[in-house]
Formats: C-alpha cells, sequence, structure tokens
C-alpha cells in the first residue's frame, strides 16, 4: 500500500496537501482499495464552504456510497472537473487525483502524518 | 439479441385505423414537428417474435422457484388476471359520475375492509402506487398530524439500522431526519437504544415486524410503548406482513399508521418491477389528514393531499380483492402460517446442508444467511453461490441485505411452495456448497448456463449508456 | 386451496413434524398472547373460484361502460391494437420481479432499455428512466429534482392538471418547497413577474388542462431568463405531430404515458414517464438500465447508477421509489411499436381534427361557444347553457360527455370516435338545448 511521507491524514481516509495556503484534498489508496471501482464522485461547487470534519462530497462504486469529509474548514477554490469524466483515476492514481483544492483555511481536523496513518491502517485492515 | 430499433426497416408497419372520416384539419405550422420520433418500423409478426424472445430471457413465477427474501414472490393467481381484464373494469373513466361506477366503488369498500380488518386499522386509503409511495404518505400523515397540533419540534423519524432503504428515503422526502436505532445482537430492536434515542424531536418510529431478518419483535408492545411516551406516533412497515397476516394485527401491537404492498402479500404480480399498490391505513386520530383528490374529492378535512393523480392503482386493488374473497376469513392465517412453515423448513434443511444462519432459532416468513465463514475459508461470496444457483433455475435470494449482516443471503419461500421444491432447492445449494469447496474458481464464474454471462456493471455506470444510438444517416 | 399452498395437509403436518413443533402456535411462539388471533377476522368466509368470479363479475357489471367516451382529463381513450394487450399479458413479463438478477433477467431489462429509448425519441431528451406511479408523480418528482438549496421555490401552472398540482403541492409539502400556481390568462399559463432569484424550476403542461397550446418556448424562455429549470408535463400521443418538449427548450420532459395502450381502468396503473437533459441524468429518480458487456464480450443490459437510489444511498437518496410502472412501461413500448412513427401521427392528426370538427359542429348550435380562444389539441372547453341536461342526454345514449368545470365542459375526441358518434353528439346536444331555449 502506498503511503506518501509528504501528505498528512485523516483517519477517514483522506489525504491533504497544503501549498501556498491552498488545501488539496483526495482519497488515499486504502480508501480507493476499499471501495472498490469508483463510478462517479458528486464534488461541492467552486465557493462553497466546507468543515472541517464534515462530508464535502461522496464517492460511488456500483454497490456503495461512501461520504468523503474534509480535513480542513475554508472555501472551495476548485474542483477536479476530470473526474466528473473519468473517475476510474481515483482508483488508478488516488494521490493525483485530488477531489477539491480549499483555500482560506480556518481550520483542521486532526491530521496523521505517513507513519500513523500506516499503524490506523494496518489496525482497520 | 437485437434491439427491436435494429429489426426496424424503413416503411414497414401495420394499418391500424380507418381513415379519416372528417374535414382534414392540419396542426398549426408554428407547433407541428419537424422531425419525427425514430420509432420501430415493424410488422407484427417480427414484433411477435421480438417479444417472444423476451420472454424467453425473463425470469418469472411460472418460470421457477423465486425465494427472493422480503419481496413476497409468491403464486400469482390466474384468476386475478382474468378478473383485471373484465371490461367493466378496464373500460371505466377514472372521472365518470358516481352513479355510474357503483362496481369500482364497492370494490375499493370491500379492499378497504378487509385490510382495515386484517391489519387492525380503522380507515385505509388504497390511493398509493407501490409500497415506498405509501411510507411517503403514512409519514406525511404523521408530520401532518403533529404540525396540526402545533408540535412543530418533531422533525426525527427513528428507523432501525436493519431497515430497508425506502424508510430513510421516505422519512427525507417528508422532510424530516433521521436517527438510526442499533439493533441487539440478537437481530432485534434495542430497547435502552430506543429510549435513548427518544425525545421531544421524535416525530415516530417506522418498523417492520416480523423485522427485515425475519424476526418477531416479541417486545414489541413495549417497543410502541416508548414512543407513544415520548410523544411519538409508530409506522407499520407492511413489507411483512405476509408472516403474521390473521395472526397477528399491527393495530393490536400499537402501531398508527401502516402500509400493504398488495404486490407482496395479496398475490398481485410484480410485473418485472411494477405496478403494485401500497394502501396505508391508520388509527381514526389520522382519518382527517387522509389523502384525496382535487378532482375526485374525497379527502379528510385536514387532508395531506394527494399523492397520486385519481383513485389508485385500481386494477391492481381489483386482483388483491380476488385474492381476499378466496381467502377469506379462515385461510388468511393459513397462508400466513404456510409461509413461516415453509420458511423454516427451508431454513432448517439449509442448515443440515451446512449452512449457517445469522440468527438461529425459528424464523417468520424469511431468514438470512451468512456466508462470512465461507468467503474465509474459500473466498467464496455470497453473490458466487446466488449466482451458481442460476445454474439450477432457482432465482437468488436477496443478497447483501440486511446491512447489518456480512455475505448476507435471506430466503423467502413463501407458502405457495410445495415441500419438494424447497427439499431440491436445500439439495442444490448442498452442492454448491460443496462445489466451494473443492472448486472455488468455478464458482467465481458462475452462471454458465444463461443467455449473458456476469455483466460489467462497472462500466455500465462510469459511462453510462441508457438509450440505444441510432446509426448516423 | 383457497390459500393457494400447494401442500396437502399431511404433507404440512410431516413439516410441522420436521422441525419438531405441533402446530402453528408453536411457529409464532414469539409473538405475545396480547396480540395472537384465535379467532376469525370478521371477513367473509373463503369461496371457491367459481363463486369469486360470479361476485367479480357481479362487481364489473354494475359499473356503466360508456360506448363513446368525449371525456379525457387526464384519462383518453385510444384505440389498443390486439398484439399490446396480448404481449403485454405474457406470464413471464407479468411475474417477473425487478431485474436485479441481470443474466436471467436481460427480457426485462431490454424492454426497459427500449422504452427509454422510446420516450427519449418523443421528448428529444437526452435520457429516461424506467417509469414511475403516474404523470402526477412524474411531475412532482420532476420538481424534486431541480431541488437547489439557493433556490427554493416551484412556480406551477394553473392551467396544469388539478390533481397533477395537488400531487406537486403535496411532494413539496414534504420537502418544504415553496408552491407557486401562476395565474390563467384565457386559458393559458400567464409566467409574467413570477419567476425570480428564488425559483427553482416551472413546471407546465403541454396540451394543457384546459386542451390549449401553450407557447412553450416563450415560457421556457422565461423560465430560463430567471435561471429556472423548465419542466414540460406533455402528453405522449401528440408527440408524433406536436414540437418534443426538448425543442422548444424543456429542462426535463414528464407525462402520462396511459394514452400509449394502456385502458382506462378507472384511473391506473397508468405509466409516469420522466426524461431530461444528459446534464440533469444522473439527478432522474428509480431505476434506469443501461447497456455494457459481459465478461465474453456479449451486449448485456443492467440497472445502472444504482448509487443514486434508496437501497443504497438510504436517506440521502432523492426519493424513496422503488416498485416503478415496469409492465405499464412495456405496454407503452408494444403500442408505440405497432404504431411506428406513421401511426402515431397518424393518431395525432385524427384526435386533432376530429376534436376540431365536433368544436366546430357544437359552436354552430345557438348558445354554445368556445369557452376560451387560441389553438387547441384534442381537448376544448365549451360555455353551455344546461351542462346536466345535455350529459343526461347523452348518457342515455351511451355517451360520456365533456368533463363539467366551473367554466364549462371540457370535451375530448380521440381517433375512436367516428362521425357518425359525433354527429350524435350534435344531435343530442341540440335536441336537449331545443327544449331548454
Amino acid at each position: 500500500m502506498n503511503i506518501p511521507n509528504e501528505l498528512q491524514y485523516t483517519r477517514s481516509h483522506e489525504w491533504l496537501l497544503v501549498e501556498d495556503g491552498v488545501a488539496a484534498v483526495g482519497l488515499t489508496d486504502f480508501a480507493q482499495d476499499a471501495l472498490g471501482d469508483i463510478v462517479f464522485v458528486n464534488l461541492p461547487q467552486p465557493g462553497d464552504e466546507v468543515n472541517a470534519g464534515e462530508a464535502f462530497g461522496d464517492v460511488e462504486s456500483v454497490k456503495a456510497v461512501s461520504d468523503v469529509i474534509s480535513p480542513v474548514s475554508g472555501v472551495v477554490l476548485e474542483i477536479n472537473e476530470e473526474l466528473v469524466d473519468n473517475p476510474a483515476l481515483v482508483n488508478e492514481d488516488p494521490y493525483g487525483a485530488w477531489l477539491i483544492k480549499v483555500e482560506q483555511i480556518t481550520g483542521k481536523e486532526e491530521l496523521l502524518d505517513a507513519g500513523a496513518y500506516e499503524a490506523h491502517c494496518a489496525e482497520e485492515g | 439479441m437485437e434491439l427491436i430499433f435494429e429489426r426496424s426497416r424503413p416503411g414497414r408497419g401495420t394499418d391500424l385505423l380507418p381513415p379519416l372520416d372528417v374535414p382534414e384539419c392540419p396542426v398549426p405550422e408554428e407547433f407541428a414537428r419537424k422531425n419525427a420520433p425514430r420509432l420501430p418500423e415493424i410488422g407484427e409478426s417480427d414484433l411477435s417474435r421480438h417479444y417472444q424472445a423476451l420472454a424467453r430471457r425473463a425470469f418469472g413465477v411460472c418460470d421457477g422457484f423465486y425465494p427472493l427474501g422480503s419481496c413476497t414472490m409468491k403464486y400469482n393467481p390466474k384468476l386475478g388476471e382474468d378478473m383485471a381484464a373484465l371490461p367493466g373494469f378496464t373500460g371505466i373513466h377514472p372521472l365518470q359520475p358516481a352513479h355510474t361506477i357503483r362496481g369500482c366503488q364497492l370494490a375499493m369498500a370491500q379492499t378497504e375492509y378487509a385490510l382495515a380488518r386484517i391489519t387492525g386499522m380503522d380507515r385505509v386509503t388504497l390511493q398509493p402506487a407501490a409500497g415506498a409511495h405509501g411510507e411517503f404518505t403514512g409519514l406525511l400523515l404523521i408530520k401532518a398530524y403533529h404540525v396540526h397540533r402545533g408540535d412543530t419540534g418533531r422533525t426525527v423519524i427513528l428507523v432501525p439500522d436493519s431497515a430497508h432503504g425506502t424508510n430513510p428515503a421516505s422519512a427525507t422526502m417528508a422532510g424530516f431526519t433521521v436517527r438510526n436505532i442499533p439493533s441487539t445482537a440478537e437481530g432485534l430492536v434495542d430497547l435502552e437504544a430506543l429510549k435513548a434515542a427518544c425525545g421531544p424531536d421524535t416525530a415516530g418510529l417506522m418498523l417492520t415486524n416480523p423485522n427485515t431478518v425475519g424476526l418477531f419483535e416479541r417486545d414489541i408492545l413495549a417497543i410502541t410503548k416508548i414512543v407513544h411516551e415520548a410523544g411519538g406516533l409508530v409506522y407499520y412497515d407492511g413489507a411483512n406482513l405476509n408472516a403474521i397476516m390473521g395472526v397477528a394485527r399491527p393495530g393490536d401491537m400499537g402501531f398508527d399508521v401502516c402500509h400493504l404492498n398488495l404486490h407482496k402479500t395479496f398475490a398481485t404480480p410484480h410485473g418485472g418491477g411494477g405496478p403494485g399498490s401500497g394502501p396505508v391505513g391508520c388509527k381514526e386520530f389520522l382519518a382527517p389528514f387522509m389523502p384525496g383528490s382535487a378532482l375526485c374529492g374525497n379527502g379528510g378535512e385536514h387532508s395531506i393531499g394527494q399523492v397520486r393523480a385519481f383513485h389508485a392503482n385500481f386494477l391492481v386493488v381489483v386482483k388483491a380483492l380476488t385474492y381476499l374473497m378466496r381467502l377469506g376469513n379462515s385461510r388468511v392465517a393459513e397462508a400466513a402460517q404456510g409461509a413461516v412453515l415453509n420458511a423454516n423448513y427451508l431454513k432448517h434443511k439449509l442448515e443440515e446442508a451446512g449452512y449457517t444462519a445469522a440468527f438461529p432459532g425459528l424464523c417468520m416468513h424469511e431468514f438470512v444467511l451468512t456466508l462470512e465463514g465461507l468467503k474465509k475459508e474459500t473466498g467464496v461470496s455470497a453473490l458466487d453461490v446466488a449466482k451458481a444457483m442460476l445454474d439450477d433455475g432457482i432465482h437468488p435470494p436477496t443478497m447483501y441485505f440486511p446491512l447489518i449482516v456480512h455475505e448476507a443471503l435471506m430466503f423467502e419461500p413463501t407458502e405457495t411452495e410445495a415441500p419438494e421444491t424447497l427439499d431440491r432447492a436445500a439439495e442444490v445449494l448442498a452442492d454448491i456448497l460443496r462445489r466451494a469447496k473443492e472448486d472455488p474458481e468455478a464458482l467465481h464464474a458462475a452462471p454458465h448456463s444463461t443467455v449473458v454471462g456476469r455483466p460489467d456493471e462497472t462500466a455500465a455506470a462510469r459511462h453510462p449508456v441508457v438509450r440505444y444510438t441510432f446509426p448516423e444517416g | 386451496m383457497g390459500g393457494y399452498l400447494p401442500a396437502a395437509p399431511e404433507e404440512r403436518r410431516r413439516q410441522y413434524e420436521a422441525l419438531g413443533l405441533s402446530g402453528p402456535r408453536d411457529l409464532y411462539r414469539d409473538v405475545p398472547d396480547e396480540v395472537y388471533i384465535d379467532g376469525p377476522l370478521d371477513l367473509p368466509e373463503p369461496k371457491s373460484e367459481l363463486a369469486v368470479r360470479r361476485a367479480m363479475e357481479n362487481l364489473a357489471a354494475q359499473n356503466v361502460r360508456f360506448s363513446t367516451i368525449l371525456r379525457g382529463a387526464g384519462a383518453y381513450d385510444h384505440y389498443i391494437p390486439a398484439a399490446v394487450s396480448r404481449i403485454a399479458s405474457k406470464e413471464e413479463f407479468v411475474t417477473a420481479y425487478t431485474p436485479y438478477q441481470a443474466e436471467i433477467s436481460q427480457g426485462v431489462l431490454q424492454s426497459i432499455f427500449e422504452f427509454q429509448t422510446m420516450i427519449c425519441e418523443l421528448t428529444g431528451m437526452d435520457a429516461s428512466n424506467a417509469s414511475v406511479y403516474d404523470g402526477a408523480s412524474a411531475a412532482a418528482e420532476g420538481v424534486a429534482m431541480c431541488r437547489d438549496r439557493n433556490r427554493t421555490k416551484a412556480v406551477v401552472s394553473g392551467a396544469a392538471h388539478p390533481d397533477v398540482i395537488a400531487t406537486i403541492k403535496t411532494y413539496c409539502f414534504g420537502a418544504g418547497t415553496e408552491v407557486v400556481v401562476a395565474p390563467v390568462k384565457d386559458g393559458r399559463t400567464d409566467l409574467t413577474g413570477l419567476v425570480d432569484d428564488q425559483t427553482a424550476c416551472v413546471y407546465i403542461q403541454q396540451p394543457n388542462f384546459y386542451g390549449l397550446l401553450e407557447d412553450g418556448a416563450a415560457l421556457a424562455q422565461m423560465a430560463h431568463e430567471g435561471g429556472a429549470k423548465l419542466i414540460a408535463g406533455v402528453n405522449p400521443i401528440t408527440l408524433g405531430v406536436l414540437e418534443p418538449p426538448a425543442a422548444w427548450g424543456a429542462d426535463i420532459a414528464v407525462g402520462e404515458g396511459q394514452p400509449l395502450g394502456l385502458p382506462l381502468s378507472w384511473g391506473g396503473p397508468y405509466l409516469g414517464f420522466m426524461a431530461t437533459t444528459h446534464a440533469m441524468m444522473r439527478k432522474l429518480p428509480g431505476r434506469i438500465v443501461g447497456e455494457t458487456t459481459d465478461k465474453d464480450g456479449n451486449r448485456a443490459f443492467v440497472l445502472t447508477m444504482q448509487a443514486r437510489e434508496q437501497h443504497i444511498r438510504r436517506e440521502k437518496a432523492s426519493s424513496n421509489i422503488c416498485s416503478n410502472e415496469a409492465l405499464c412501461a412495456l405496454t407503452a413500448s408494444v403500442y408505440l411499436s405497432m404504431m411506428g412513427p406513421g401511426g402515431l401521427k397518424q393518431v395525432g392528426e385524427q384526435c386533432y381534427a376530429k376534436a376540431h370538427y365536433l368544436a366546430s359542429e357544437l359552436c354552430k348550435l345557438p348558445g354554445v361557444k368556445l369557452h376560451f380562444p387560441g389553438p387547441f389539441f384534442h381537448e376544448f372547453v365549451t360555455d353551455l347553457p344546461n351542462h346536466n341536461g345535455v350529459l343526461s342526454g347523452l348518457e342515455a345514449k351511451g355517451i360520456l360527455g365533456g368533463l363539467p368545470l366551473r367554466d364549462g365542459l371540457l370535451w375530448c375526441v380521440t381517433e375512436k370516435q367516428t362521425k357518425a358518434e359525433l354527429d350524435q353528439t350534435v344531435a343530442i346536444v341540440k335536441e336537449v338545448l331545443g327544449i331548454w331555449n
């Protein structure tokens, strides 16, 4: 399982990368593997507020739907339009396939580093 | 197989109407259609063969054993079809004057009476077109009741975690928030959790009894009392009424409102997905909120309005009434007992064959197996076992429901199956279990004898093709 | 046996024995005594098949069947080709469950896929679902598709079917959406000043409840200028001759499919259809069939996009719909295939011509005139001095006359009525009015 060192993680299996005050959020390798083939992603609109610890969208597999929880509070700057047409990218390249980018960040959930997240996955796995 | 559009050839068809016998009168140009819809152009003989081929690729109750849990796929008596085809029913316009529809009104009244007796409710409306439609209607009665009393803080509907998906979805549609109630390890409502969840925001509880794991909630009187004492109402989801009709009545258990599925319990056919009928019954104090119709009237004093046009899925009501007349007083309970007996008999046989029931002991009209052990041992899943049954001409049970049981297979044999049908199903499943242990790979590839293998559902959902694309030119 | 139990009593006794149970009370040991019924239900006694047949035939005989039906208002008396009911009553279609097990349900799935395609062709839209309960609930579900947290109002044409308006209101009571009913001017929808930045959608009906043809393009433009979606309720029988709703700007097309081969049946079961644009496809409620392949590359059909639906999304689903009207959808598909584009056009043209013939003949009578100006399709409202007398006079001859409304009588003529029947109708009206004038 791939857990890049440069990212931060949530217990609900999202990853976070903050650069220049903008946070990119995606699903981890562990999450995409557990969910199976992703067939659709429901994302908010740019300008929407997101809150740390609350769902901002969901991902659908054939027979299931799972909320995606925002690790940060802020305002959606951008969504990954490519995923709307090609949701398989979440499975193929989970750390490349960011879902949303958030700006004006005002708060964060408790985040794990790669080592702690790996331990967390081992517990759940 | 070809689509009907691929059988179409320009200029083909059948003349069905005599020529126009009044002066021609063209549709004004501004409203006239420019490009004709590309409907099939096909002769009647080819059309008949097309649908015969489709029929061969369908699986009805007439084709074999159909133990689909929570769906009550009992035999659909032919008499109902004949009666629903009577011209005295099919040829009646829904807005005919009252003195010309006495037969329809009597059929409705007799059905309402019988359903009220069977449910222990005071009033019944036949308006809702399906079970979920009935749930929505019943929840609106609950909402209207609280709102009418000025009790507007009651915004939460409690739903057990084992409930059908329609329950929480209906509650949302009716504008409620949903609070899930956990089940005990025995598969029953957790009374302590229920007490903790009840409060001044409780609008009501939705409950199926027997519940979705096929067990009778033996604390039902305590359950309805807890909700009533908190000021909420209790909704009976009639999905599983087939287990207890004539044996116990929701009205006597403390339920205030209920819906029934005529297409399950009362033997009307499922039609490949519908039409159904989802009558709603309620206690007298909810009668003023019952639905009516803007054009047909008949609503309660503070009616919630209406949930569809006109009166009911009337021909479905006719079929159900036909069935009810055949059953009459004594045989309503006999049918329920037969359903429960068959379920326990099949459960017993499958346990003997080496399957594991999710909950031990007697069940009601259906039971749940868990194949978690088999999956761990062999890699063969509930899905694989279900698909293997297709090769033996048995419709699989409901898969992966309820959600609280892992690798669930839910069987509901119904009362209209003979013991030898159950014996054979048990043999088939025993054989599948043996093969799962010997050659798991073969089961992953099942079914082998059907017209298509397992379809690629991921591709279908990622890039939906939901209509035929006509070739260019 | 009346309960349709195949097992003989002795065989059932052996089943109990195999389980180590003495009888029914043992089976129901979890049912408390307080609620266990040990007596009759006060229902009639069981009847033989012949006795039930007689009882039901007796009920049917107590209805009056009109030989000529000149009433529509949401339920239409069209000719149903013999093949339609024969094919739709095939046991495999009638008794099948929802096609969740795709491998043994290709027939049902393909029939729905074909239905979806035909609805797209009729309406001009990109995607259709597998059907909903009826036209009224389809309209209400269409309004729900447009729900938007920034727009909380639905504008509904006052010239829509009263049952449709009421159904939309009921669904909106549930959802907390405000409903504004647009006024009617000369029988047609007047949207002036009603669409604002709070309006999520506008619902109009074409032809409307009074049979009149709305200026769909103008109404769509008014909706869109305010940022709202336009939902068009259409009568599918008209779409062989009338411009499809997609052509005049509808975002969602819904309607009552009963005219497509379903008998009147005192109001049901009927057939709600819903179609929309590619952009809104995932907002469609209910089941949708999609095309895919199996592992060998064979064409296969499946229920798709299921994660939108209640059994997966539960309280977050946008609709609770589960059962639909699949058999009625199959019936409509067979009807449309029998008619073909030419037949459907012929039906539309004949409805139009015959309705206009009856209207013009009636209006030749003194004291009779059309209540509303403007173009109509196959329904129209007349002012008549004596509704009750006219309807009784017609009923005596087996004719169901127009529906009495506050504004007059709402007549409907289809391809089924002959010139002779229409002339007879006019003669009776003339006679009745002659007595009273």
